[in-house]
């Protein structure tokens, strides 16, 4: 052994700092990404999580709440619990009821609260905390558009819940990013019609619209069907989102010359707007000899039970209704009523249908690599979901299905009994271009 | 002429719910030298005793239609309210009036409410500093409405107007205008009607009682009184739990027109504030001009010529003649000399 130390030479240095490095980034090298399957909150273990975003406060808190129910029953019947609801009439026959991708369903929660930076929050927390894998649910266009933006900076699939402006699938749509529920295009080009049955084609309208991306759609959109048919429009207010006392903006449409109030109202806002209306006398008025008429372009069952009996006649359009008697409706009334006493709203059938869509793409998929499962959503053709055949458009990740034209019951048999359907509007009556929202797709992120 | 006249009629009843806020928070603030900020939980308090009254009334008594199934396939449940049940007519009358008839419930416990509130938190800030006072009133302006979230939950509570004064009723026919041009809901009308009895009610105890003259003289020279022998204290906390009366009967009233939620006191808060810096801190008549004349330009400001000629006009007015008001006079329109300068 020789007693001659060694001296420090650059070569020696380099030697060592290449073992160093090396010995230093050996646990990174094996634990990344790049040598498993390569995307985010890739599911190790015995199950795969799931993030449901949902307004549990705040204006939507009632629609939120039953969306969270619709998700819990999902998870139940994907995993194999209960009667297994519409898993028994989807058209897609992958999903067994033993879990997806042999691992067994867990999902965490998040409060939107309604606001956007809230559920983005919320959002971020169940993908880098949580390990969530797909994030789904909102019950506002604003809160869908940001959420989808993350999920998309992300990593992740966003499944839309209840959200119906057409910049979702329009200007703001993303690869990552999809929506089984209908959008404002489609609820006029199903109004038009029956309004025209119903009013004529000489009336006047007036829009009192909620100042956010969904109320502006709704505007655009019932405008462009309403005029096309013949219809003027007196003027359009914006009012503030949640602005409780209508009272003020209602006034003013009594001298107008309308003989039509459009209420581009949601939630609470509808509830105050729609009942003050009433209470203003305008549901009974009349003008230049037509009987005055309220439309509310989005129904939902609950609220038009908010509204109570000052929905009666007033015509609106709605995703889905309890009351309709195709085998996969049933069968979601069914496990759902049996689960919860009561009737599931719009609100909660799009959530479910859209936890079960996510599954069965995985399930194809053999993967819940984002990129992989959103190929299997495109252009996916289905039936059974309590809307008639449905295909998710490939071109905007928008879900083309029947729509419902709905209307207040004069003479509700129950609580829940508050609307009748007059008219299932068919898929091919709806449908428009892709192109003409505008807006990217851009490319599929799997957060690798 | 008969937009103007709808405005009018519509900044009126809201102006009648401000002034009644913006009436008791001058009251507590003139009398005790306290900014309360938790006033607005007391309107939302008040509104939460009519939900509370109406849900009591809406407990029901559930048989079991074996004849009939739900959609979901079990048997049909048919709820009919126990005090239906019990009283017959009496029984639908009260749930029909349940509302006015909740106003019996409200006294007593905003009552009460405002004695625990002065005597148990609010009288030991009397001789702290203004910014103490507003926070510890705010903080508890936000603990009972999360009090009430929890219990009622977020979503607003709608509550029927009896059903005699549902409808609107056509002033301008009364008038010479042609038929529907003017219509006014009745129940806005009870409302106004009821904001004016409450004002002038208000007034009236604190113009011809002995009560009312010792208050008035505390609001002048509190020590004074009080050298004279008189517990000024006792009267004070009277006075507070007056004021909470006042704004829990807005708050009750106020339910048919505006769905009560949790934070339904908040939204009102910062208008009464401004209504009473506007009328002149410490003015009772200032702050029942500025409570009306702030709800009226806010009508007016809502007007499709109005906005047509300063877009969001509708959203700012009530700050804006705060602040011209402010600067043209600083005491605001009816203010006293020395309150709030030192």
């Amino acid at each position: 052994m020789s007693l001659i130390r060694k001296p420090l030479n650059r070569r020696s240095i380099l030697r060592a700092g290449a073992v160093g490095g090396a010995a230093l980034a050996t646990p990174t090298i094996f634990t990344s990404k790049v040598w498993s399957a390569g995307y985010l909150n890739e599911p190790t273990g015995a199950e795969v999580i799931l993030g449901f975003n949902v307004p549990q406060t705040g204006a939507y808190a009632d629609e939120g709440a039953d969306e969270l129910r619709a998700y819990q029953l999902a998870v139940k019947h994907l995993n194999g619990e209960g009667d297994g609801g519409m898993l028994n009439t989807f058209s897609s026959k992958a999903l067994q009821g033993n879990g997806v991708n042999g691992k067994k369903v867990a999902y965490v929660t998040g409060d939107t609260q309604t606001k956007s930076d809230a559920a983005r929050a919320s959002a971020k927390r169940m993908i880098e905390k949580d390990g969530a894998v797909m994030i789904t649910g909102g019950s506002s266009s604003g809160v869908a558009i940001a959420v989808q933006s993350l999920c998309q900076e992300a990593g992740v699939i966003f499944m839309a819940g209840l959200t119906h402006s057409n910049d979702t699938t329009g200007k703001d749509k993303r690869k990552n990013g999809f929506r089984h529920f209908f959008n404002t295009e489609m609820s006029g080009a199903a109004l038009a019609p029956v309004l025209k049955n119903a009013f004529g084609t000489d009336r006047t309208a007036y829009h009192l619209t909620a100042d956010y991306t969904w109320g502006w759609s709704q505007e655009g959109s019932i405008k462009k069907y309403t005029e096309g048919m013949g219809w003027n429009t007196a003027a359009a207010v914006r009012t503030p989102l949640g602005a409780g006392d209508f009272s003020q903006y209602i006034t003013p449409v009594l001298n107008s010359g309308a003989d039509v109030l459009v209420l581009n109202h949601y939630g609470k806002d509808m509830v105050n707007s729609l009942t003050q209306a009433v209470q203003f006398g305008l549901r009974d008025k009349q003008v230049n000899g037509k009987d005055f008429a309220i439309v509310v372009p989005l129904y939902s069952r609950l609220m038009a039970q908010g509204a109570g009996e000052n929905v009666k006649g007033i015509f609106g359009s709605t995703n889905w209704h309890w009351s309709l008697q195709d085998e996969g409706s049933k069968a979601f009334v069914k496990s759902f009523g049996q689960e919860y006493g009561f009737p599931p709203s719009q609100a909660a059938h799009t959530t479910y249908c859209q936890a079960l869509l996510y599954a069965d793409a995985a399930q194809r998929a053999g993967t819940f690599e984002p990129c992989a499962l959103a190929a299997a959503l495109e252009g996916f053709e289905f039936d059974g979901m309590g809307n008639g055949p449905t295909l998710y458009r490939a071109e905007d990740h928008q879900c083309f299905k029947d729509v419902l034209v709905v209307k207040g019951k004069e003479n509700p048999s129950s609580q829940f009994d508050v609307l009748e359907v007059v008219e299932v509007t068919p898929r091919s009556q709806v449908e428009y271009p892709a192109e003409m929202l505008g807006g990217e797709l851009g490319a599929c992120n799997n957060g690798a | 002429m008969d937009v103007i006249l709808l405005q009018l009629l519509n900044g009126l009843d809201k102006g009648g719910a401000y002034a009644l806020i913006a009436l008791g928070l001058t009251l507590i603030f003139g009398t005790l030298g306290v900014v309360n900020f938790a006033h607005g939980a007391l309107f939302m308090l008040g509104a939460f005793c009519a939900v509370s009254f109406n849900a009591l009334l809406g407990l029901d008594v559930v048989t079991v239609d074996e004849t009939q199934t739900t959609a979901w396939g079990t048997p049909l449940e048919v709820r009919t309210p126990y005090v239906e049940a019990y009283l017959g007519d009496f029984g639908a009358w009260i749930l029909n009036y349940s509302v006015p008839v909740s106003i019996l419930i409200a006294i007593p416990v905003m009552l009460l409410v405002g004695f625990i509130m002065e005597r148990g938190l609010i009288k030991h800030f009397y001789k702290r500093a203004h910014a103490d006072q507003i926070l510890v009133t705010f903080g508890l302006a936000i603990v009972l409405q999360e009090i009430i979230k929890s219990i009622y939950g977020a979503n607003p509570i709608p509550q029927a107007a009896p059903v005699a004064v549902r409808g609107a009723a056509d002033i301008g026919a009364l008038f010479g205008f042609d038929p529907g041009v003017i219509v006014y809901p009745y129940w806005r009308m009870v409302y106004l009607a009821f904001a004016g009895v409450m004002i002038a009610g208000v007034f009236a105890f604190l113009q011809f009682t002995t009560f009312g003259m010792v208050v008035r003289a505390g609001m002048a020279d509190r020590d004074t009184v009080g050298l004279l022998g008189i517990n000024i204290e006792r009267r004070f906390t009277i006075v507070f739990a007056i004021a909470a009366v006042v704004a829990g009967l807005a708050g009750v009233m106020y339910t048919p027109i505006l769905p009560p939620d949790y934070h339904m006191g908040m939204d009102f808060l910062v208008l009464s504030f401004v209504v009473v810096v506007v009328g002149g801190m410490g003015s009772l008549s200032g702050a029942v001009l500025a409570g009306f004349l702030l709800g009226i330009l806010q009508s007016f400001a809502s007007m499709n010529e109005v906005k047509a000629i300063f877009p969001g006009i509708d959203q700012i007015i009530i700050y804006l003649v705060a602040v011209i008001v402010l600067l043209v006079r600083p005491r605001g329109l009816m203010g006293r000399k020395g309150v709030m300068e030192n």
